[in-house]
């Protein structure tokens, strides 16, 4: 049961992006297999963003819910007012726990762009942003 | 991600500086989105303030179009933050897909948080599909300020222009934003700001009727 969760900007770039792996679940006989895929990882959200732009026009709610399949995988999406948006891979579908994720990350995300010296669409590398999200994984996810 | 605990330091005050401020635990991400909701700031603050601005740009430019520029990239820089903030500040936080949608969302929601009321007019002009024009008779920003003759074509309201052009960039509508000065009875200060969106956003909304 792994995660992987990235922060898409305005442009298409990816802005932040880390693989979760919730320790209540000891995955170790998985491991090769896992390890096998993380590169798809990228692919299969990078595909997605996609379909995140037809549907985020037929709907004014932030938490898309989830948009798109990869065999067992799911894509997961939230866009924000400024059309940045948060992608999470997941294979378990629990839909209230994955937005009030999102709803987290997203007070966050708004704290790091409150900062002057950090630009829009720029790369996230605060060690602090990466740490919040790490602890509100483990906390909803 | 950043190893910026690991990068050398060249003074060594800096970085006991820098590990205190981590230990005491006072983060950027730490405050609250909602202390300053409602927080007013005085209007001679705000008007040293952007004086100062103003006399920054006019050292580096030549000529008023560039001027006007320079303004709304400061505007720029600021709307793209409002536009998040306030949008989170929202009871029901949600986006604006349409163009009158994310229009009133400035007549109402940014104008009463930068200057505590809504702006006096939402139009649309009969001439062309694409152009929209939000008025405010008495500009807060710039009742101080008194343009000399030569710069009359100035209106320093190209920042608050620029805080919409970062809104309606933000929601994906790109647009032409500039600000114009239209006195009419009673108003000699009366500002309209010009929205002038881009041909994709108008098939867009066609697409979507």
């Amino acid at each position: 049961m792994q995660y992987y969760f990235v922060v898409i900007g305005a442009t298409d770039n990816p802005l932040y992006e880390t693989d979760i792996i919730p320790s209540s679940r000891s995955s170790s006989i998985n491991d090769p297999n896992r390890d096998d895929h993380k590169h798809l990882n990228q692919f299969i959200v990078h595909a997605a963003l996609d379909v995140v732009e037809e549907v985020q026009w037929n709907t004014q709610a932030m938490y898309l819910k989830s948009i798109d399949r990869f065999n067992e995988y799911f894509v997961s999406c939230f866009v924000t007012a400024g059309n940045v948006k948060f992608m999470l891979l997941h294979d378990q579908k629990s839909e209230d726990s994955i937005k009030n994720f999102f709803n987290e990350i997203y007070e966050q995300y708004i704290k790091v762009l409150m900062n002057p010296f950090y630009e829009k669409n720029s790369t996230i590398t605060s060690t602090q942003f990466d740490s919040r999200v790490k602890m509100i994984a483990r906390r909803f996810l | 991600m950043s190893d910026s605990v690991n990068t050398p330091r060249l003074s060594t005050n800096s970085s006991i500086y820098t590990e205190q401020r981590v230990a005491r635990g006072k983060t950027i991400l730490d405050r609250n989105l909602n202390k300053t909701r409602g927080a007013e700031v005085s209007l001679s603050a705000q008007s040293f303030l952007f004086s100062e601005m103003l006399q920054y740009t006019q050292k580096r430019v030549n000529g008023i179009q560039d001027l006007e520029r320079k303004l709304n990239e400061f505007g720029y820089r600021v709307g793209t933050r409002m536009l998040e903030l306030l949008t989170w500040r929202e009871k029901v936080a949600k986006r604006e897909t349409r163009v009158l949608g994310v229009l009133y969302f400035i007549h109402n929601v940014v104008w009463r948080s930068l200057f505590g009321k809504q702006a006096d007019s939402l139009e649309k002009s009969t001439e062309n599909e694409d152009e929209y024009m939000i008025s405010d008779n008495d500009p807060i920003l710039t009742r101080y300020i008194s343009v000399p003759k030569e710069l009359s074509q100035l209106n320093c309201n190209a920042f608050v222009a620029g805080i919409v052009e970062a809104c309606l960039d933000g929601y994906q509508f790109p647009a032409r934003v500039t600000a114009h000065t239209v006195p009419i009875d009673g108003f000699p200060q009366r500002t309209t700001i010009l929205i002038k969106l881009d041909k994709e956003v108008l098939q867009r909304e066609e697409l979507l009727k």
